[in-house]
């Protein structure tokens, strides 16, 4: 495989999409340094259900991008690995991709779709996990009227550097939901973008996000509601604990003259479970018309509220204890979206270790 | 028998003005079984008593001492306080989201009597308290005072005294904002873990409505940050006619 390093963008770190990000731990994927492995790590995890396929195949993208990495992704490979749900096929089960083994001294860059056909209805989940450094450019196209449920999980260990767009091109009609979970990893840098091309969508992007000391984790949403009577809620937790972790929530939605009917929400709450973590919220939304059913933002970011610790402590619950309810209580509300109890449970206790071994 | 001994105990607050003293030497001895009701007007100090007993951090204890068995609770954390018998079911209980009520009260539950109670007769115990109350079973599904009302919230805390079984309990104004039937259901409540398990109650109420359901064996009057008169059960009778006015002029 060829890599092409000339004529990329490399960020500086002053561009409004990169001022956050710490670019220098990005293990060379934003500036063309980074040695591409062949690795194409994504496998389909047991039996696919009927009306699913799964295979490699060469597709041109789906949308354009203005991201540096994906640009970069999308000259070096032409093979997509691509996960297809026919028309009208109702798949009950989650279907579960994961990821084999990564490495830390090369990079890979990965394609990934998932296309529903017209009415099609599925769950599908990706984990990530292990020590890797990963770039993807994440593909989902939704045919009138088909629904997804999209799990996203980042469960790297504590070196891994993950940079990916998930792009949902909505069909009329269609419903998106998607639920990011990002608890691992050195550098986790997420785009979950939307983009209406039809009216009648419904699109739910919800988020957790758990940092602790060192970590980065950056999650920035664009909206886009090009076409009337589209719908879409945000709404990210986040939690934060021990020195340098650094979380950005950056929620873009924009409402264009055509949109109208629109009914949109954002909300992002952060909660700082010690000193010397950051937490960055930025809400934009831009309205062109004013022919909408509803828009509007909240951000908040608090800490630990003593009256909740007391109220639980004065039934005999330790302060660790209570903590550590309180931060479950915090997630739960995203968490038990997912509906895979398996997975709940995993997270669940993944906060629990994080929060411990944070120290918080 | 248990005793709670409280000995001139002084209690301020920091506000933007500096440390405001509120308890201003409180003397009391509460032992199991008995019922004491502390009355007086709002912002006498009733409530501060109640939660610095209970080691709200709000609260800094100038002098004076509070006991349990010869305990010294002032040391305790507010786990370690509940751990040795007391409880305090609150004027205002605080919504903790995403924390259902049954998750809850099985931690709690799992905290106070040093191992998780077997599911089987945990369930059936859990289901009899609420039926007792007259709440809902869905009750349990919920999330800890979130979206409940005042009387949802109420009960929820007499739920809690009655499966918890403390030694000595401070119901903090259980009986504003709850009309007839509640509070007598409320009052039940009380008096059956006062049977079961020879409680301690201290009441603290503005209202005599309440003693007619929960009989005190002692009646303090507390103004300005102490006790200003004691007497028995017709103490009451007298502050139903008389109100405060005379002790909060002294």
């Amino acid at each position: 495989m060829s890599v092409l390093t000339t004529n990329y963008l490399t960020p500086t770190g002053r561009e409004e999409a990169w001022r956050f990000t710490p670019l220098k731990r990005l293990r060379g994927l934003h500036d063309g340094t980074a040695v591409i492995g062949d690795r194409n790590s994504l496998n389909s995890q047991g039996h696919l259900p009927a009306g699913v396929s799964f295979s490699r195949e060469t597709l041109a993208p789906l949308a354009p991008s203005d991201d540096i990495i994906i640009d970069r992704i999308r000259g070096a490979e032409s093979a997509v690995a691509h996960l297809s749900i026919a028309n009208n096929a109702e798949v009950a089960e989650p279907i579960f991709l994961g990821r084999g083994v990564g490495a830390l001294d090369s990079a890979e860059f990965s394609r990934v779709r998932i296309s529903l056909g017209t009415h099609a209805v599925a769950t599908v989940v990706i984990e990530n996990t292990g020590d890797t450094v990963l770039a993807e450019d994440l593909e989902i196209s939704l045919a009138p009227g088909a629904s997804l449920k999209f799990i996203t999980l980042q469960e790297f260990d504590s070196a891994a550097v993950y940079t990916a767009r998930h792009h949902a091109v909505v069909d009329k009609d269609a419903t998106f939901k998607s639920i990011t979970v990002t608890v691992g990893g050195d550098v986790v840098r997420i785009l979950p973008t939307v983009e209406f091309i039809a009216p009648g969508g419904s699109v739910e992007l919800l988020g957790v996000y758990f940092a602790t000391t060192g970590q980065f984790f950056e999650h920035r949403m664009h909206v886009d509601h090009a076409v009337p009577n589209a719908k879409s809620r945000v709404n990210f937790k986040g939690a934060l604990a021990g020195k340098d972790a650094h979380t950005v929530w950056i929620g873009d939605v924009l409402i264009r003259a055509v949109a109208e009917g629109t009914d949109t929400y954002e909300l992002n709450r952060n909660l700082l479970l010690s000193d010397g973590a950051r937490a960055d919220s930025v809400p934009n939304l831009e309205i062109e018309t004013g022919e909408i059913v509803g828009a509007g933002h909240a951000s908040t970011t608090g800490r630990f509220d003593d009256e909740q610790l007391f109220y639980l402590m004065s039934r005999g619950i330790t302060l660790e204890n209570a903590r550590r309810l309180v931060v479950r209580g915090f997630f739960s509300e995203i968490v038990n979206e997912i509906g895979v109890e398996s997975i709940q449970e995993r997270l669940m206790n993944r906060i629990d270790a994080e929060l411990e071994r944070a120290g918080a | 028998m248990s005793t709670l001994e409280i000995r001139n105990l002084q209690v301020s607050v920091n506000t933007d003005a500096g440390a405001v003293e509120i308890l201003k030497g409180v003397d009391l001895t509460i032992n199991s079984g008995e019922t004491h009701a502390i009355m007086g007007p709002n912002g006498s100090g009733k409530s501060t008593l109640a939660y610095s007993i209970a080691g709200h951090p709000k609260y800094a204890i100038v002098g004076g001492t509070v006991t349990l068995d010869g305990a010294d609770v002032l040391e305790m954390t507010v786990d370690e306080r509940a751990k040795a018998g007391l409880f305090l079911a609150m004027q205002y209980p605080v919504e903790v989201p995403g924390v259902s009520v049954s998750n809850f009260l099985r931690t709690a539950a799992t905290a106070l009597r040093g191992e998780a109670p077997k599911l089987r007769t945990w369930v059936a115990e859990v289901k009899e308290a609420m039926e007792a109350l007259n709440m809902d079973p869905a009750f349990a599904t919920r999330n800890v005072n979130e979206g409940f009302s005042g009387g949802e919230k109420k009960r929820h805390e007499i739920m809690q005294l009655e499966l918890l079984r403390p030694k000595i309990a401070i119901l903090d104004e259980t009986d504003s904002g709850l009309d007839v039937d509640a509070l007598r259901i409320v009052s039940e409540g009380v008096n059956r873990a006062k049977e079961s398990n020879n409680l301690g109650v201290l009441l603290i109420t503005h209202y005599t409505r309440i003693l007619q359901y929960i009989k005190p064996d002692f009646v303090h009057v507390f103004a300005n940050g102490r006790i200003v008169e004691e007497g028995g059960p017709d103490l009451a009778d007298k502050l139903e006619t008389s109100g405060y006015a005379d002790y909060v002029s002294k």
